[in-house]
């Protein structure tokens, strides 16, 4: 059984494999540098649906069935479903799920949903409770814009710190088949609230739950950055990347050309407006599922932890003054 | 054709975006907070009698932007009291911004009914 | 608004945020604001003009169909999804004429469609317009009550 390391950490005695990955792209998302990594790129933002949230949850079913494809599973032999996203009541996770017809427990972890669902699918797996878990999530920009921000076609100028929700959907099927990467390790975060209200600003505001998670985990394993390859973190953006790397140098872990931040790889900001670069729940499925996930299987690294960051705001909170609460649970992957 | 008053339209206008811009890259305020200032601006403005001036001189640099929207509201409410008493504020409010309120309506009606949004 | 007060720790981490926050480019924005929102006026003074031949007006009331053509503009463009990409370049000079207010008002009834004509757009029309009618419209009564009080 799992075992618990420190406060926060659970180092994962059975290890489970990611069998195979689905990672579905809105097409401005297929107009960056990691597009080559991605199963399919959509050309329409609703995906041929009538609005952008059945948009949203069309590209969610599509992952979720581009996973399975890929490991040549059926639905049947799924055990269960963890999901979660963006819109209100997680609703294209739902929707999805009453699609796939899987037992499910929907998660709300803002934009961390993925790192949350394969730390607690691996737990799950490795708790013999079942032998295969399927872990999804989705965002999409106009769904989200119209929901926390303006409407779509409102002629607002964007805040050169503000960051660019991405359109797509990642699904993992999880289980104890293959040889494909294992997780290894899950150290799940605290909320942290360090006084930022700007919900323009949130790379900024999820920094300090990044940087203590990053702690919590070396500090609960007993181990230095020389012990991991790479680390992604979920959406800081170049904000929060920024002050993340600060916070964790005051902490006097210094990461250097380690850390990176799936917000700022699924961009070319050069050509891309996206000022501090992409967030939301499809920027770290994206890109962990899609070029991590393969950076993996070629054997370009071994051992990688990924860093899923949340915003924990509600449309009312924000509005009512509130502090934004932030999270970041990581995941510890390990090449097969 | 009175050439000057499109150079003053040009400029004023020009000037009153700027300062409206600047206010919002320098502060945290959002556009809608800062066209709601400028609204509040111009009612008070029109309580003095100051904006019409203005709108003499700039002509569409005045009445283009959204201070002269204030400012037609408290124009209405004010003419329309002198002429017909207090009951006049209620009356006359939306006697000059019928236009644009209505023309709003009725586009962003007709809009929503024919076309989609974009993303 | 609940203010709550930061502690020490949040308001140290509150400098570095402004440290880090990538700043607007003040000139170059202002500058483009400053040329859009002159030319918008400008062709708002060229409609006043215009109405005022055809239609034989006086200026004063050639305003009317001036801005009425403004916001029939501000809704075609926000209709045909080019508005918000010109307003990321031309920011206030977009926003503040009357072309602004029709975006706000066609953004918003444009977006809720799906929701319903009478629960998504009807209901959802003002969303971004509404405080500048409701500001406007307190303030006017104020200034009319205080008008019609000291004569």
């Amino acid at each position: 059984m799992g075992k618990k390391a420190g406060k926060q950490t659970f180092e994962i005695s059975n290890p489970p494999t990611i069998i195979s990955t689905g990672t579905v792209a809105g097409p401005f998302e297929g107009q960056g540098p990691l597009a080559s990594d991605l199963d399919v790129i959509v050309s329409d933002i609703r995906d041929g649906q009538t609005t952008y949230e059945q948009g949203e949850r069309s590209m969610l079913t599509k992952a979720c069935r581009l996973a399975l494809d890929h490991a040549s599973h059926s639905i049947s032999e799924v055990d269960l479903f963890l999901a979660g996203d963006l819109l209100n009541q997680i609703i294209s996770s739902s929707f999805t799920a009453a699609t796939l017809g899987l037992p499910y427990l929907g998660l709300y972890g803002a934009c961390s949903a993925m790192a949350e669902g394969l730390g607690l699918g691996a737990m799950i797996l490795d708790g013999g409770f079942v032998g295969s878990v399927l872990v999804a999530t989705s965002s999409h920009n106009s769904a989200t814009e119209r929901q926390y921000r303006y409407p779509t076609e409102y002629g607002g100028q964007r805040r050169p710190y503000q960051q660019w929700t991405v359109t797509g959907a990642g699904a993992a099927l999880l289980g104890y088949t293959g040889s494909g990467p294992r997780i290894t390790a899950v150290t799940v975060g605290k909320v942290i609230d360090m006084g930022c209200k700007d919900p323009l600003n949130m790379g900024a505001a999820m920094a300090p739950a990044a940087a203590d998670t990053i702690a919590a985990y070396f500090s609960d394993t007993k181990s230095d950055p020389s012990s991991l390859d790479l680390i992604f973190t979920g959406d800081l953006g170049e904000v929060g990347l920024n002050l993340c790397r600060e916070e964790l140098a005051e902490a006097g872990i210094e990461l250097g050309d380690k850390l990176h931040d799936c917000g700022l790889m699924i961009y070319d900001r050069t050509k891309q407006d996206v000022h501090a670069g992409g967030s939301g729940c499809a920027a770290s499925a994206l890109v962990f599922l899609g070029h991590v996930y393969k950076g993996l299987q070629k054997k370009e690294m071994n051992r990688v932890l990924l860093i899923g960051t949340g915003s924990l705001h509600s449309p009312t909170s924000y509005m009512q003054g509130e502090n934004i609460p932030c999270i970041a649970h990581a995941v510890r992957i390990e090449r097969g | 054709m009175n050439w000057m008053l499109y150079v003053n339209a040009f400029w004023v206008g020009g000037l009153i975006c700027m300062l409206s811009q600047l206010l919002f890259d320098t502060t945290t305020l959002n556009m809608g907070q800062i066209l709601t200032g400028l609204t509040v601006l111009g009612g008070i403005l029109g309580g003095f009698g100051l904006y019409d001036p203005l709108i003499e001189f700039a002509g569409g640099g005045a009445a283009m932007p959204i201070i002269s929207f204030g400012n037609s509201l408290a124009k209405g409410a004010i003419t329309e009291a002198e002429r017909t008493g207090i009951i006049g504020i209620l009356t006359g409010m939306f006697e000059l911004t019928s236009t644009g309120i209505t023309s709003a309506i009725v586009f962003g009606f007709l809009a929503a009914v024919i076309f989609k949004p974009k993303g | 608004m609940a203010k709550k007060k930061l502690n020490p720790k949040q308001e140290k981490y509150q400098q570095k945020v402004k440290k880090y926050e990538s700043k607007p480019a003040l000139f170059k924005n202002a500058f483009q604001a400053f040329v859009s929102g002159g030319l918008v006026c400008l062709i708002g003074q060229g409609f006043i003009d215009f109405y005022a031949a055809v239609m034989n007006l006086p200026k004063k009331e050639a305003s009317n169909p001036a801005v009425a053509t403004m916001i029939l503009i501000g809704a075609l463009l926000t209709a045909f999804g080019v508005f918000d990409k010109l307003a990321a370049y031309a920011g206030a000079g977009l926003s503040v004429p009357v072309t602004g207010f029709a975006n706000s008002v066609v953004s918003a009834g444009l977006e809720f469609k799906e929701e319903g004509l009478v629960q998504g757009v009807g209901a959802k029309i003002f969303s971004l317009a509404g405080p500048v009618i409701t500001f406007g419209v307190v303030t006017a009564f104020f200034v009319g009550l205080i008008h019609a009080l000291i004569r």
